[in-house]
């Protein structure tokens, strides 16, 4: 059965991507839903069989390599971390698939589509049932060539394709790290096996190696190493640039993809490797500074961009800063709480937007909507409650784990953990203004769009709007139903066992009382200045930004990353591919190898080729001379 | 009064071999020319043999000659019928003008 929640998604993209036009469009689409939603229903079974029944439990599959001391297995890993993480990972794709059958329906490639998600789904669960570094590396690259695949679905566009590149690129500066890290944890430990690897972290914690150079611990620089390439995946500061674009993709896969799972799996590394991170403080406080950074930094930029999926992909990898942020003061279970509440509400942020985009014909600056919140009766509901959990209004899903990580935060007791706590709640202050900029944007004001009449915007068909309300109670319920569960301080707590690993526990203190009321207070009187100054004085907007010109130029440009990596980077290794290729290749390499060498054959050949006139009797007159010669060597001899 | 002997029937042999190659790679006009010079070649190969065979007394020398006639002719009747069927082709017979061999 558990090996089956694995295999199934894989069937289904294999039928749906070799077989998908001989089955037809509606066939692969019913398929591929059909066992992604099997597989979700048997993930939920294990989750609560590991709920109730403490079920634990490593499945080898199969022997992958097994060379001197290495071996790695294809494995299937169930404890608590991978259980959620199951239940997360296929019951949003599932959602995801039914979604696009709607989404996608004028699309002519409906059936690779599909195979690309279930393939994802693969490759995702892979990655997080894996229960060593190298098929855990299997599933990172698998998702990540799956985002490809899918930021550039739609390959006819331009802007598709770089994105597409960009995303890959991007990640292999962080898969590097990642790889590096994978190779100093063989190097070490001479196994890459989780279980073995975790008992043997005790031995080395005061080894020492030597870096480009520089003398570091070397339980920091694996630590550090394996955050590189958390960061890549998971869009941190630095390393962020290719998620807003990878919105170029449909939207359904930047619900699943960019939103729920994927970006989510650098998170997962640095919980499922706390066994590591715990014994190194330096690279805990890297990852809170970064995480707080990712957090603050995204929530300033979404605060005046107008591509509605930019403004939920930059509120991603600012809520991606939070978990971090939490991991790095140790609140291993809470980054996980924030990420499993995080991906039902934005998930169906994600998929309401779509629902938005579809129902204006492929428009998605919000400065050309507005106003269609009675057309849109049910998305618009939709969007409210995603966008009340985002915010972490009280009792949805994400006060509980939002407010949690700034608690733990604070409670952690060190300078990080209060400047951590303090960034957390002014970036939750900025997460609930740019969020309900984006509502009254789209659903208020008067309609702007042009191009469309009002009349000719239509809510969506029934099979986009049940995934969106299935999610739509994970939004509302997921934070009360489960919040004993990850976070409890009690009893309750010991259901993550052995899957996370504490140095010390976490504080049960509580934090002082108006400390607990400070966030709540800040997101809910939100709401109404959101209102005043994107409904009621639409003005006010404008005129603080042209006051401050060059502070909003810096947000609009997404504080320069872009331009200052092309600077820096892009444009000097193009000139260095252009000087490499022109000079390098076309004049040495080809110059004197295969280019040179044939231009001197054909030379000798056109001179050869006058002989060759094609007269009989010049032949003959050859012959003869030949037949001479040969006599008068042999008379002569 | 000269004695005519062997040395003066080689020496015919000899220019009217050396008229017939020439007569094949200097002649420019028609391909009849290079039969006409092969046939050339093959009369001083009987002279040379028919002079030997007198020279040694010995007969198989005149006996090659007459097969070589008859290859001779049977050649030249081959060669015609070529060029026949050649000039039906092509339209030309004319020595420079075939030179479909060239690459």
């Amino acid at each position: 059965m558990e090996i089956s929640i694995i295999a199934l998604p894989l069937i289904a993209s294999i039928i749906s991507g070799f077989f998908g036009r001989l089955i037809g469009d509606r066939n692969s689409e019913v398929i591929t839903s059909l066992l992604v939603t099997i597989s979700a229903i048997l993930s939920a079974l294990v989750l609560y069989k590991v709920i109730f029944n403490q079920y634990q439990d490593n499945i080898i599959i199969a022997t992958w390599i097994s060379s001197g001391t290495l071996d790695v297995n294809w494995s299937m890993k169930i404890d608590s971390l991978s259980a959620i993480m199951l239940v997360v990972v296929t019951s949003v794709s599932s959602l995801v698939h039914i979604y696009s059958i709607g989404y996608m329906s004028h699309d002519p490639h409906k059936p690779r589509f599909m195979a690309y998600l279930s393939l994802f789904t693969f490759a995702m669960l892979m990655l997080v049932t894996s229960d060593n570094f190298i098929q855990l590396f299997f599933g990172w690259e698998g998702v990540g060539l799956c985002s490809y695949f899918l930021i550039g679905f739609w390959f006819k566009k331009d802007s598709a394709n770089t994105a597409a590149i960009k995303a890959f690129v991007v990640n292999r500066v962080g898969d590097f790290g990642f790889a590096l890290g994978i190779f100093l944890i063989f190097y070490l430990f001479g196994t890459v096996n989780y279980s073995e690897v975790f008992e043997l972290i005790p031995t080395i914690i005061d080894k020492n190696l030597i870096f480009l150079g520089i003398e570091v611990n070397a339980l920091d620089l694996v630590c550090l190493l394996l955050f590189v390439g958390a960061m890549g995946k998971s869009a941190q500061i630095l390393l962020h640039t290719w998620l807003p674009d990878a919105m170029e993709g449909p939207t359904p896969v930047s619900a699943l993809i960019h939103a729920a799972t994927m970006v989510t799996a650098g998170v997962f590394l640095v919980v499922r490797c706390s066994p590591i991170y715990e014994y190194s403080e330096l690279a805990l406080n890297v990852i809170t500074i970064v995480g707080m950074s990712t957090a603050f930094f995204a929530a300033t930029v979404a605060l005046v961009q107008t591509d509605i999926k930019k403004i939920i992909a930059y509120s991603t990898c600012s809520q991606l800063g939070y978990m971090f942020f939490a991991t790095g003061v140790g609140a291993y279970n809470v980054a996980m709480f924030h990420l499993f509440t995080h991906a039902f509400f934005k998930a169906l942020l994600f998929l309401g937007s779509g629902s938005v985009i579809h129902a204006f014909k492929d428009e998605q600056n919000i400065n050309s909507m507005g106003g269609v919140w009675k057309k849109l009766p049910y998305t618009y509901c939709l969007m409210i409650i995603g966008t009340l959990a985002l915010t972490g209004f009280p009792f949805f899903s994400g006060f509980y784990s939002k407010d949690a990580i700034i608690e733990f935060a604070y409670l952690r007791g060190n300078t990080t953990g209060y400047y951590a706590a303090g960034i957390g709640i002014v970036t939750a202050f900025l997460t609930s203004i740019y969020s309900w900029r984006l509502i009254f944007k789209t659903f208020h004001g008067e309609y702007n769009n042009k191009n469309i009449k009002i009349e000719e915007t239509h809510e969506s068909p029934l099979v986009m709007l049940i995934p969106l309300i299935l999610l739509s109670v994970g939004a509302i319920f997921a934070g009360f139903t489960f919040k004993e569960l990850f976070i409890g301080y009690g009893g309750t707590s010991n259901f993550w066992q052995d899957s996370i690993f504490f140095l010390e526990p976490l504080s049960t203190k509580h934090p002082p009382l108006w400390f607990l009321f400070l966030t709540p207070v800040l997101v809910i009187s939100s709401i109404p200045i959101a209102y005043y100054f994107f409904v009621k004085n639409k003005n006010l907007p404008h005129q603080i930004a042209n006051v401050n010109k060059p502070l909003y130029n810096f947000l609009l440009n997404k504080w320069y990353f872009d331009e200052l990596y092309d600077v820096l980077i892009v444009n000097p290794s193009k000139k260095l591919g252009l000087f490499l290729w022109k000079f390098f290749d076309i004049k040495l390499i080809d110059g004197f190898g295969p280019d040179g060498i044939s231009a001197l054959i054909k030379k000798f050949s056109i001179k050869a080729n006058k002989f060759q006139s094609g007269y009989i009797y010049q032949y003959a007159f050859v012959m003869l001379l030949g037949f001479s010669a040969l006599l008068t060597f042999l008379i002569v001899k | 009064m000269i004695e005519i002997g062997l040395g003066h029937y080689l020496t015919l042999g000899a220019v009217i071999f050396t008229i017939g190659v020439i007569g094949i790679f200097l002649n420019r006009k028609n391909i009849i020319v290079i039969l006409m010079s092969i046939e050339l070649i093959l009369l001083a190969v009987n002279i040379n043999l028919v002079s030997f065979s007198i020279y040694l007394n010995d007969l198989s020398g005149q006996v090659f000659t007459l097969f070589i006639l008859t290859v001779a002719a049977a050649e030249a009747a081959i060669g015609l019928a070529i060029i026949v069927v050649y000039y039906r082709n092509s339209g030309t017979i004319r020595v420079e003008e075939i030179d479909k061999l060239k690459g």
